[in-house]
C-alpha cells in the first residue's frame, strides 16, 4: 500500500471531487424539476402528454445510462457542428465540453427515475386532503402548489433519498467522455503511478462519505415535516 | 453519403453492413446478463440464509459485503473487482508454482457482476423469508419436514412471489450495468456499437440502434416477468 501520491495529486483530486459533485447537483436539481412535470403529465395530463411522458420514461429507464450518454456526446455531439453559425455561437465553448453532455444525460435519465417516483407519491396523497382544500376554494393551481405537490414530495422523500445515492453512483461514467470528475482522477494516477488498488480505495472512501453525508442530509429534512401515518 | 439506403446497409447483418456485429454483441449482454443473474441468485439464497441463520461472524462478513457493494459506485466496483480478481488469481497460482493464466473476458464479466448481483439479491432474499408466513414454516416442522427439505418444498416456492418484483428489478438493473462492461473492454452490446460507430462515423444511427436493442430487451423481459409473476402467484387469493 503505497498513498505517498495524494500529496502530489491532491490538487487534481480536489478539482475531480468538486466536478463530481456539481455532476450531481446539477442533473438532481434540474432533474427534479422536469420529473415533477413528467409525473404531472402522466397524471393530470391531457391523453397525448400522457403518452409522451410514459413513453420517455420508458425509453429513458428501458436502456443504459451509459448508452445515453455516448448517444448525447457522440451521436447528437457529431451532428451539432453541421448546424450553421453555431460554432461560432457563445455556446460553442460549452458544447464542446464532456462536462455539458455528462450533465444533460444525468439530468433527463435522473428525471426519468424520478418522474416514475413523484407518479406514485402524487397518487398517493390521500383524496380527503384534496377535497379539503378544493372546499377551501382554492383554484387547481393554488391546490398543486400548496398542497398536492408538497404533500406528494414529503410521501416520497424517503425514496428520492435512494435516487439521489444512485444518481451519485451513476456519474463516474462521466469519465468515458473527457470529464475529469473524481473517478477520471483515480484513472490518471493509476496510469501515471501503475497503482491499481490505492487510487480506486481513495475515491471509494470519498463516494462512501459523500453516501453518508446525503443519507444524513434526507434524515434531517425528514425530520423536519412531521408526518403523522 | 447519408442516404437511407445507405444507412439500412450499415445496418445489414451481413458484413458491409454491422448489423451483425450488434446482434452478436446483444447476444453477449444477455449471456453475461443472464450468467452473472443466476451467480446472483445462488449468491443472494445462500447469503440470506447465511444473514438470517448464520453466527456473528457471518453476519458481520455479510453485512460488510451488502454495504459495501451498495454504497460503491458500479464503475468503481466492477473496475476493481475486475483488476484484483484477475491479479489475485494469477498471484495465488504463482504462489502455488503454476502458471499465469489470461482469465476470459466473458468469465471475468459474469464472476464481476455477479458478485454485484448477488449484494442486492441477498436483501431481496432476507426481506421475501422474512415475509412468509411463521404458520406455514411451523407447519411443515410440525409434520416432521428436516430443515433441507422445509427449504426446498415450502420456503423456495412461497419466497418467490415476494421476492419476484425485487428480482425483475435486478434483471433490468443487470442488464443494463452489463454495459459497464465495455469500460473493461470486453465486447458487449456497448462495446460493439462504440466500434461500429467510430469505424463508420456514424455515431447517431448506431447508439440510437443500440439503445433500441437494449429497449427491445428490457420490453421483452417485462412480459416474461408478468407471466412467471401470474404463474408463481397461482392459487393465491388476488386483491382488487
Amino acid at each position: 500500500m503505497d498513498f505517498s501520491w495524494i500529496f502530489s495529486y491532491w490538487p487534481l483530486l480536489a478539482a475531480g471531487a468538486v466536478q463530481t459533485v456539481l455532476l450531481l447537483v446539477i442533473s438532481v436539481g434540474f432533474g427534479f424539476i422536469l420529473a415533477i412535470g413528467l409525473a404531472l403529465a402522466q397524471v393530470i395530463g391531457p391523453r397525448w402528454l400522457k403518452l409522451f411522458a410514459r413513453g420517455y420514461c420508458t425509453c429513458l429507464r428501458g436502456t443504459p445510462l451509459l448508452i445515453q450518454l455516448w448517444l448525447l456526446y457522440y451521436g447528437v455531439g457529431s451532428l451539432l457542428p453541421m448546424i450553421p453559425g453555431l460554432r461560432a455561437s457563445l455556446l460553442w465553448p460549452l458544447l464542446r465540453e464532456g462536462f455539458f453532455f455528462a450533465a444533460v444525460s444525468f439530468t433527463l435519465n435522473y428525471a426519468a427515475y424520478e418522474a416514475e417516483v413523484l407518479r406514485g407519491a402524487l397518487l398517493a396523497v390521500p383524496k380527503g386532503e384534496l377535497e379539503a382544500g378544493r372546499s377551501f376554494g382554492m383554484s387547481s393551481s393554488t391546490l398543486l402548489r400548496r398542497i398536492w405537490l408538497p404533500r406528494a414530495i414529503r410521501i416520497a422523500l424517503p425514496t428520492i433519498a435512494g435516487e439521489v445515492v444512485l444518481q451519485l453512483k451513476a456519474t463516474p461514467l462521466a469519465f468515458t467522455v473527457t470529464v475529469m470528475d473524481l473517478y477520471a482522477v483515480a484513472y490518471k494516477v493509476r496510469q501515471d503511478t501503475l497503482l491499481v488498488y490505492e487510487p480506486l480505495m481513495v475515491v471509494t472512501v470519498f463516494y462512501v462519505c459523500l453516501t453518508l453525508i446525503i443519507t444524513r442530509a434526507f434524515k434531517v429534512v425528514e425530520a423536519q415535516v412531521p408526518v403523522r401515518r | 453519403m447519408s442516404s437511407s439506403q445507405s444507412l439500412l446497409e450499415l445496418l445489414s447483418p451481413y458484413p458491409p453492413g454491422w448489423g451483425g456485429v450488434l446482434l452478436a454483441g446483444a447476444l453477449s449482454t444477455v449471456l453475461i446478463s443472464l450468467g452473472a443473474y443466476l451467480v446472483g441468485i445462488a449468491i443472494g439464497l445462500v447469503g440470506a440464509i447465511g444473514k438470517l441463520k448464520g453466527n456473528r461472524p457471518v453476519r458481520f462478513v455479510l453485512d460488510l459485503y451488502t454495504t459495501a457493494v451498495r454504497a460503491i459506485p458500479e464503475l468503481i466496483l466492477i473496475i476493481g473487482l475486475y483488476y484484483a480478481g484477475t491479479d489475485g488469481l494469477n498471484r495465488i497460482l504463482s504462489a502455488l508454482g503454476l502458471p499465469a493464466v489470461e482469465i476470459n473476458g466473458f468469465v471475468a464479466a459474469v464472476a464481476v457482476l455477479g458478485i454485484v448481483q448477488g449484494a442486492y439479491m441477498t436483501e431481496v432474499f432476507r426481506g421475501a423469508i422474512l415475509a412468509i408466513p411463521v404458520g406455514q414454516i411451523e407447519a411443515a416442522a410440525a409434520f416432521g419436514m428436516r430443515p433441507r427439505l422445509r427449504f426446498r418444498r415450502i420456503v423456495l416456492p412461497a419466497l418467490m412471489p415476494n421476492a419476484l418484483p425485487g428480482l425483475a428489478n435486478l434483471w433490468m438493473s443487470v442488464t443494463k450495468d452489463s454495459a459497464l462492461i465495455a469500460v473493461v473492454g470486453y465486447q458487449e452490446l456497448a462495446l460493439a456499437t462504440r466500434i461500429a460507430a467510430g469505424n463508420t462515423k456514424h455515431y447517431f444511427l448506431f447508439f440510437l440502434a443500440s439503445a433500441a436493442l437494449y429497449l427491445a430487451i428490457t420490453l421483452i423481459s417485462n412480459v416474461a416477468f408478468a407471466a412467471l409473476e401470474s404463474r408463481l402467484r397461482r392459487g393465491q387469493p388476488t386483491t382488487a
